[in-house]
């Protein structure tokens, strides 16, 4: 384990829906050369959590956040801290298939576009064959790369979902649960591509299924009710966990 | 809280009941089955019932339009034998190629000559009361296009009065169709330029739908130009930036019932605030199209908003995701595929928008206007105000020309939605 100060921080955050406390004093370091997993069963708060790493729960009416979270020593939730830059650099792949009704080339041009990323046309064009190789799906269509990504199977729009994350060169990747809408096979593909992602972007991965955290992840944190139960090496937490409700979990007793 | 997460279930034996296997061969089930094939042909015959007798309604009112209104793009003339050199016209070639010949053949007396040539012609027929008003006009551009005419004899076609119109196409009294019958030989059927040249007119023959067309266009221009921008900003604002609180549902609730008031309502509001209160021109395409403006613009806004509603929150989150800012979002993603859902509902309104004559009558559109507007602010009036007035008049030739009207009408309609429906595809098939 290196000494490396965590890629990010959070201390003590609470996150509230309106009157409703749906996180509870989370602490949390990700570290820049792990995959994180974050498991528990379903409303226990961990996507909630997870979205409080690039703000994207500023966009729900009534949402608020307390405490303190931190991208390389800067807080994300300062003042000066702008929105539109922390989420360029903590990408993000949803838990469905979301590609942009355009072609495969536009969405994952529309990142670096936006953000002046490519200097000609020729270096988008890098850009998003490099990201598409990345993401194992350059192979796939790259004689089709004006098709609509809405035409692609699930499997390869969550490929291209993160193509389009990483054509921002972002420092962090967060996933929701980005397999849950696969079957095997695809699930299988997206693992792989997690294994070949870790080390050059942090990786925080939020999922129902504990085989999966046991297979890409090196941290796992165990949330239950709003509540971070257990936080530690996947080894520890699926081999020996301090806590019972932890070994509830992981054991099938729950959830 | 405790230590372990599995809930202790109280368990409750289940009350174990008896119940034979379902027999589905029974008389009951059987007729069950019948009864719901039956209630599945019944709602089916229902649904085509109801296509049938709309297309039915639909065909009615084409087929009868066009069978009256065909007349009326068809004008009868009348071959009328001219010797202009004996009638001594004072015109100079000079003058006839200047900008000021329609002034200097006037002058000359020109109508009077056509006159004269109708009475000789005409001696029994009833003279030059068969013609046209619109005749001596047809003599005066054939003139123009050939000044030779004035110094030769010549037969020229020119439209013959409303009642000889009727008569020759088959309507009017006994006595103008035996009129018709002596002169079948000189009569003739041609195209009526004049329909889509002219405005209106009190003489049937010289009547033209151009001007309230071109009243019609202006004023949905005004209106488009006005309830498409500040619809779809407002139901943008309001869908993606405005807070849920009190205010907006106020103000939700508001432009739903605007969507509903009478349009009537609209015209009153019109002449209050663009004439009374801004002393805007009367009868001008620009206060036609800002009330029609403030009619269509709630319509806009509620069928704008369902479509911005409709665009699925997980391309906001994935275009958000990759540090989109709320603009680009709106301008990237939520609009473009809005649009189509949004040009419907324009559609809907302006087509709305175009079909009113309430609101206009009340600022003054209904006037008689002879002319087509240059302007926005010249006095104008709009098709359906047109085909009104002419289904008021007195005059028989009105009526194939309120026919004809309505036709020109629903063409403009057609014209306008094919051109929406095409825009429609157009950014549809793009995505």
């Amino acid at each position: 384990m290196s000494n490396a100060p965590p890629k990010m921080t959070a201390s003590g955050v609470d996150v509230f829906y309106g009157a409703k406390q749906a996180i509870r004093d989370v602490s949390i370091d990700v570290r820049q050369e792990d995959v994180t997993a974050f498991i528990g069963p379903s409303g226990c708060g961990k996507s909630t959590f997870l979205r409080t790493l690039n703000r994207m729960n500023d966009t729900i009416p009534g949402a608020r956040v307390t405490g303190d979270v931190r991208l390389d020593g800067e807080d994300v939730y300062a003042k000066a801290m702008d929105v539109v830059q922390l989420r360029a650099r903590v990408g993000m792949v949803f838990q469905k298939p979301n590609p942009f009704p355009k072609s495969i080339f536009e969405n994952v041009a529309y990142g670096p576009r936006i953000h002046g990323l490519a200097r000609s046309k020729a270096d988008l064009a890098q850009i998003v064959e490099r990201s598409l190789t990345r993401a194992g799906l350059w192979n796939e269509v790259k004689d089709r790369l004006g098709d609509s990504g809405t035409a692609l199977s699930g499997g390869q729009q969550q490929r291209l979902c993160i193509a389009r994350a990483i054509a921002v060169d972002p420092e962090v990747i967060l996933m929701d649960e980005p397999c849950s809408a696969l079957d095997p096979v695809a699930t299988a593909r997206i693992e792989e591509l997690i294994h070949d992602l870790r080390g050059r972007y942090a990786i925080v991965i939020v999922t129902h299924n504990m085989q999966q955290a046991a297979r890409v992840s090196q941290r796992t944190a165990f949330f239950h009710l709003g509540q971070l139960v257990e936080y530690g090496d996947t080894s520890d937490i699926f081999t020996n966990p301090r806590e019972e409700r932890t070994k509830d979990y992981i054991t099938g007793r729950y959830g | 809280m405790s230590g372990t997460l599995v809930p202790e279930a109280p368990v409750r034996a289940a009350v174990p009941v008896e119940r034979r296997p379902t027999d589905w061969r029974t008389a009951s089930m059987q007729r069950r089955v019948r009864q719901r094939y039956a209630a599945e042909r019944r709602f089916r015959l229902l649904g085509l019932a109801a296509v049938v007798a709309s297309a039915a309604f639909l065909l009615f009112l084409l087929a009868s339009m066009l069978a009256r209104g065909a007349g009326g793009f068809v004008e009868t003339r009348v071959a009328l034998p001219l010797d202009l050199a004996r009638a001594g016209l004072n015109v100079t070639p000079a003058q006839l190629r200047g900008p000021r010949a329609d002034l200097a053949l006037a002058g000359a007396g020109l109508e009077a000559a056509v006159d004269t040539a109708a009475e000789a012609a005409f001696a029994r027929g009833g003279g030059a009361a068969l013609l046209s008003d619109a005749a001596w006009l047809r003599v005066r551009e054939a003139v123009k296009r050939d000044p030779s005419l004035l110094g030769r004899r010549v037969t020229i076609d020119v439209p013959v009065a409303s009642r000889l119109d009727i008569a020759f196409k088959g309507g009017g009294t006994r006595a103008d169709r035996a009129v018709a019958r002596s002169l079948a030989p000189r009569l003739s059927r041609g195209l009526n330029r004049d329909f889509f040249r002219g405005a209106d007119s009190t003489d049937p023959t010289r009547a033209g739908i151009w001007g309230a067309l071109k009243g019609s266009l202006l004023t949905m221009v005004v209106t488009l130009l006005l309830a498409f921008p500040i619809g779809v900003l407002s139901a943008l604002y309001l869908e993606e930036y405005a807070p849920r609180n009190r205010w907006t549902d106020l103000i939700e609730v508001s432009i739903n019932n605007l969507a509903a008031v009478p349009s009537i309502i609209f015209g009153l509001l019109g002449l209050a605030v663009f004439l009374g209160t801004f002393h805007m021109p009367r009868s001008a395409a620009l206060v036609g199209g800002l009330t029609l403006a403030l009619m269509t613009t709630p319509v806009i806004v509620i069928a704008a908003r369902n479509a911005i509603g409709a665009v699925p929150p997980s391309i906001r989150d994935a275009a958000r995701a990759l540090g989109a800012s709320p603009v680009q979002v709106v301008f990237h993603h939520v609009l473009p595929l809005a649009l189509p859902g949004i040009l419907t509902g324009t559609i809907i309104g302006m087509a709305r928008a175009l079909g009113e004559t309430a609101p206009l009558l009340m600022i003054g559109m209904r006037a008689f206007i002879a002319a087509p507007p240059e302007r926005l602010t010249d006095p104008a009036t709009v098709l359906p105000v047109q085909i009104f007035l002419w289904s008021d008049d007195v005059q028989a030739g009105f009526v194939e020309k309120t026919s004809a009207a309505i036709i020109v009408l629903l063409v403009f309609l057609l014209a306008m939605n094919g051109l929406a429906i095409y825009l429609r595809n157009r950014f549809e098939t793009r995505w």
